[in-house]
This record gives structure tokens, C-alpha cells and sequence, in this order.
């Protein structure tokens, strides 16, 4: 008998014909699960949104955004919340943008390869795991005890900015890898010195992905309660902190950075953790404002990244 | 004019056309490195200020509490007038919370993950993939409200007799909420599975689904692993969530129908009170958060080298 009888012959009897069905059977059974499942996970995001939205949607007003908190629900807003995730981004981002790009530019065209460039390499990957919490904790006793700067603005700043330092030094090292050394070699071959070549070549191609990765960063910054909680973020701050400018030279007034501070999660929790329903009401339409702003951020990122990269050919 | 002359002329003069230029920026060159090194070497401080903080509170709790008693006792009350310092029903109540998140993270994560990778097209998947994003880029205090006041509600209709802060709630959140993640480092791990080898399953006859869980599911296990046991961590470290909707009462108890407060709920807790700085009070946090820290670096170690040896298969 040859062989090809032989295949010939099992093909064609019934019992493995059915088993073919049914192994087809199974695998779009398998691929009708897989989409259910994504499609789950996915409605849950639809969910939340929804959820916030019809709790919270008839809430939103100009008086809510304007009113600061109270014990009447129906009297209460997020003035000094939404002032202060600003004023704290803003501390945030300029601790954290000229640390993270340093530290990235150093890793990616500096660092010779020796053991301590893995000891940092290996440390950043490692402080990106690192519960927010426990940076919250640290700050707690460096920041307002240690060095005495108070439950303030500037340690919120400050806290936030290291919390997403690896994440910004991580996103940075990414676009600075992708610029080819193509473009340092020619830059090298015209006599520019490293430093000359990494200003005026390697940071120009990569800003698209830099920036993007900083706003992703940032946009989670403005998410993060539990480290504010434990600097001391107080929720029923009625007045807003002190202008940056005064009357007299040199004009620029730094008080308000260590003035205390709240910040939209900070509110939120606040209102979430109240048992009375009305302020539940208050918590969902700061959370739809609050998922407002990290959605813009996210959609901002999206759009930088876009733009680059269709400006950018290799 | 001989060559030899000539060359030595050009070489002289191209020393003295160059001694300027070059002295001026290579001073200037080595400020910016220095620099650049030190933003480096701030990630390092960071980890420094982190182990030093918490260690160095923890050992001033410890000379007061034995660590036997810290990890034997069963009651965790360091604010009653009888304390009683055992770390375990905090470890409970986050063990059961990470337990809950992982059965609902693990499966959904890995069959979204399969589902993209070895099945979606690509226009579904690059759609797909951004609205995954978008879950992780919700702020955590936004599901802790979604747990506490949509979820709970939805599962007392199920167990009418569910208290209204529970262990199962925001255990299933943060598993919602780690999908994304769980399912992305999944995907990267099945994605560098050489497309040879699925070739070979299908010239076998072997169908998407036979190909998918039985080549390259194990090809890409350890990269998978990483994706859960890096989940672990994420979900060990999780504090909004838990703080709403678990409960703030440290209960021994290893039912997810009943409250119970987590490590990072209890620091939560602590902190939005005011306790002295330096009692005994203030430094549960840090042994907690030392605590804390210990069990996700282990997670975090587990998921790096899983993770860099998948890398080195291929």
C-alpha cells in the first residue's frame, strides 16, 4: 500500500472529517469569545463613563466651577480644586521635564557603559513600579517634615514630579533611541561637538515623542490622590492661594507655593466618601470633570504624536 | 616643496585654525555632561530618599513593637488605647483584594491579549488598542467612585445581604483596571514569537486557535508570566480603589463579601487624620509602607527577569 492511499484514505473517512469540524467549530467559537471579552472590558469603560455622566452631568455649571467647596451640597463647587491641579501640574511639569530629559539624554548619548549607567538603568526601571503611596510617604517625611516646606503646593509639586520621573525618563530615552544615528554621524562629520549635535539634531527629532511622553506623564499626575493624601492635601480649602505678582519690586510673588493645597481627586474623594447622596452627585460631576481633563491630555498626546510623525520621514 | 613638508604645514596649520574653536566648547562640553550625569543620578536619590525614609522610620518603630509581634499578632489597632500592632489583617485584606483582581484580570487579560494578537485584523486592533489605553488612563480615585456606587450596587442585587464596603467590589475594579496592562505586555511577548514557528503549526493543519494556545501561548510564557506578575504588583500597590470601596477596617478575614482594610488603605487613613509627627502613630505608616514596598519589589524582580528572558529566546 503507498503512502498516498494511505492519507488518501484517512482523509476521506468520516470520523476525521468530523473532527476537522469540529477543531473549526471550536476556533471560531474561540474567536467570537476573544471578541465578547474585549468587547466586555471595553463596555465597562463605557459604563463608567455613562455612570458619571447621568450622575453627575446635571451637576456641572458655571456656579459649580466657580463656587468653592461647602457643607451644602447644592452650594458647593471645585474652584480652589480645579486652581490647584493647575497650579500643581505647573510644579510638576517643571521639576520633572528638565530632570527627565537630562536623565534621558544622559542614558541614551553619555553614559559609558559601565556598572553604575546599569545601576541607574536598573533603578529606573524599578521606581516605575514602586506604588504611588510609598512616594507619598517619602515626601511626607522629606519634604514637610525634613525639609520643612508643609502639607504645600511646592510639595505637591515636587512629589508628583518625582512620582512620574522614571515614566517621563523612560517615554524620553524611547524617542531619543529612535532618531538614527544617521543624523549624529553627520552632525559629527561637520565638526559639531556632542553637546551641539544632541541640541540642535537629536532633541529637534525626537520632540514629538518627547512631548508626547511628558503629557502622558502629566496626565497622569493629575490622577494621582493617594501620595497628595498622605503630603497632607487638605479638601475644604474656601479661598485660593496667593497671586503670583504683588505691588511692590520685584513684582513675582512665591507665596503661593506654600500656601495649602487641594487638587480635583483630592475633592472628589472627599465628596465620595461622605455618606450623604447629594455629595455623591458633587463626586461624579468632578470625576466627569476631572476625566475630562486626563481624556484632553490623552487626546493632546495622540494628536502631538500624529503631527510629528507625519512632519518626520526617514 | 616635498610632500613631507607640505603635510606638516597643512597638519600646522590645522592646529592653529583649531586651538580656539576647540578649548572654548570642550569646557563647556564637560559642565554639560556633569550635568546631564547629575539629572541622571537624581532617579538614584529618589530610590535613596525611598529605602532611607522607610527604613530608617520602620527601625524607630521596631525598637518600640517587636517584629515578632508585627507579624504574628491578629489585630491591627495602633490607635486604640490597647494597641495591637499585627501586620497580618492588613496583609489579608490585600491579598484577598489582589486575589479577586487577578481572577477577573488574568483570564480576560490573556484572552484579550491572544485575541489581538493571533486574531483581530489590523484596522479592529489599532482601534482596539488606544481604548484600552484610555482604561488605564482613567484616574484610580474615578473607579474607586465606579466600585463604591455602581458596581456594589449591582452585585447586591445578586447577594442582597453584600455590605456596602466589600473586598469583592474593588478586588474586581482593580482587576478591570489591570487589564490593559496584563493584556498589552501579554500581547508584546506573543508578538515576538517568530512568525516561523506559526507557520510550521499551520502547515500541520493545525487550526488558529490550536496554533495560538498550544505554540504560541507557550512560546510566549514567560513573557506572559512577566505581564501577570508585573499586574501583581500593580495591583498590590492599588490604594484609591480599595480605600473607598473596601472598607477602613482592619478585619482578619479571607472572605471577599466581607470589608476590610488594606495596607494602603490604612495609610490612607491614618494620613488624612492629623498625627504627631514622630509618635508611634505616624510611624505604623512607614512600617506598612515598608511592608508594602518589600512585597511588590519582589513581584517587580520576578516580572524583570521573566521578562528580559523571553527577550533572549529569539
Amino acid at each position: 500500500m503507498s503512502l498516498e492511499n494511505a492519507i488518501a484514505k484517512s482523509i476521506s473517512s468520516g470520523s476525521d472529517r468530523r473532527r476537522l469540524a469540529r477543531r473549526k467549530r471550536l476556533d471560531a467559537l474561540f474567536a467570537r469569545t476573544g471578541f465578547l471579552v474585549t468587547l466586555t472590558v471595553l463596555s465597562v469603560l463605557l459604563a463608567l463613563i455613562g455612570q458619571l455622566a447621568v450622575e453627575g452631568a446635571g451637576r456641572l455649571s458655571w456656579q459649580f466651577l466657580t463656587s468653592y467647596p461647602s457643607r451644602f451640597a447644592a452650594q458647593a463647587g471645585i474652584l480652589s480644586a480645579w486652581i490647584g491641579t493647575i497650579l500643581v501640574m505647573l510644579l510638576t511639569a517643571l521639576v520633572a521635564v528638565p530632570l527627565g530629559l537630562g536623565a534621558a539624554v544622559y542614558l541614551e548619548e553619555y553614559a559609558p557603559k559601565n556598572k553604575l549607567t546599569t545601576l541607574i538603568d536598573i533603578n529606573i526601571a524599578n521606581l516605575a513600579g514602586v506604588p504611588s503611596i510609598v512616594y507619598g510617604l517619602m515626601a511626607l517625611a522629606l519634604f514637610v517634615y525634613e525639609f520643612r516646606l508643609g502639607q504645600s503646593f511646592l510639595t505637591a509639586g515636587l512629589t508628583l514630579a518625582l512620582l512620574v520621573l522614571p515614566m517621563t525618563i523612560i517615554a524620553a530615552r524611547e524617542a531619543i533611541r529612535a532618531v538614527p544615528p544617521q543624523i549624529r554621524e553627520a552632525a559629527y562629520a561637520l565638526g559639531a561637538t556632542k553637546w551641539q549635535t544632541v541640541r540642535h539634531h537629536v532633541l529637534p527629532c525626537s520632540m514629538g515623542g518627547i512631548m508626547t511622553g511628558l503629557i502622558l506623564a502629566l496626565s497622569r499626575a493629575v490622577g494621582e490622590t493617594a501620595p497628595l493624601i498622605t503630603v497632607g492635601a487638605l479638601s475644604f480649602i474656601a479661598f485660593l492661594p496667593h497671586p503670583p505678582w504683588q505691588a511692590e519690586a520685584p513684582f513675582i510673588s512665591f507665596q503661593w507655593m506654600f500656601d495649602p493645597f487641594t487638587v480635583m481627586p483630592i475633592q472628589m474623594f472627599n465628596w465620595v466618601s461622605r455618606p450623604q447622596e447629594d455629595f455623591h452627585v458633587n463626586a461624579a460631576a468632578a470625576g466627569l470633570v476631572l476625566l475630562l481633563m486626563t481624556l484632553a491630555m490623552n487626546a493632546l498626546a495622540i494628536a502631538v504624536r500624529a503631527r510629528y510623525r507625519k512632519r518626520i520621514r526617514w | 616643496m616635498d610632500a613631507e613638508t607640505a603635510k606638516s604645514g597643512i597638519l600646522k596649520h590645522a592646529r592653529e585654525f583649531h586651538a580656539r574653536p576647540v578649548m572654548v566648547p570642550k569646557f563647556k562640553e564637560k559642565v554639560v555632561e556633569l550635568v546631564l550625569m547629575l539629572t541622571a543620578l537624581a532617579s538614584v536619590a529618589v530610590t535613596v530618599g525611598i529605602v532611607g525614609v522607610l527604613s530608617y522610620e520602620s527601625f524607630l518603630f521596631f525598637q518600640q513593637v517587636s517584629l515578632f509581634d508585627f507579624l504574628t499578632d491578629r489585630q491591627w489597632t495602633p490607635l486604640f488605647s490597647e494597641p495591637h500592632y499585627g501586620i497580618l489583617p492588613l496583609v489579608s485584606g490585600t491579598v484577598v483584594t489582589t486575589a479577586v483582581a487577578l481572577v477577573v484580570a488574568i483570564p480576560a487579560g490573556s484572552v484579550v491579549a491572544v485575541y489581538l494578537s493571533e486574531y483581530a485584523s489590523r484596522p479592529l486592533r489599532e482601534s482596539v488598542k488606544p481604548a484600552l489605553e484610555l482604561l488605564s488612563a482613567v484616574p484610580t480615585v474615578v473607579y474607586g467612585y465606579f466600585a463604591l456606587l455602581f458596581v456594589t450596587p449591582v452585585l447586591q442585587r445578586m447577594w442582597p445581604d453584600l455590605p456596602g464596603f466589600n473586598m469583592l467590589s474593588a478586588g474586581f475594579v482593580i482587576g478591570i483596571m489591570i487589564v490593559p496592562y496584563v493584556s498589552s505586555v501579554s500581547e508584546d511577548a506573543m508578538r515576538a514569537v517568530p512568525l516561523a514557528l506559526r507557520e510550521g503549526a499551520y502547515a500541520l493543519g493545525a487550526t488558529r486557535m490550536q496554533t495560538a494556545l498550544r505554540v504560541v501561548f507557550p512560546s510566549a510564557l514567560s513573557g506572559i508570566a512577566a505581564a501577570y506578575v508585573l499586574g501583581v504588583s500593580r495591583a498590590i500597590g492599588e490604594t484609591m480603589v480599595v480605600a473607598i470601596a473596601a472598607g477602613m477596617q482592619p478585619t482578619l478575614t479571607w472572605n471577599p463579601l466581607e470589608p476590610a482594610a488594606t495596607m494602603t488603605a490604612y495609610i490612607v487613613q491614618v494620613s488624612l487624620g492629623d498625627l504627631p509627627h514622630g509618635s508611634i502613630g505616624y510611624r505604623t505608616i512607614f512600617a506598612t509602607g515598608l511592608t508594602l514596598l518589600l512585597m511588590t519589589f519582589v513581584f517587580n524582580l520576578a516580572g524583570h527577569v521573566l521578562r528580559k528572558r523571553y527577550r533572549q529566546v529569539y
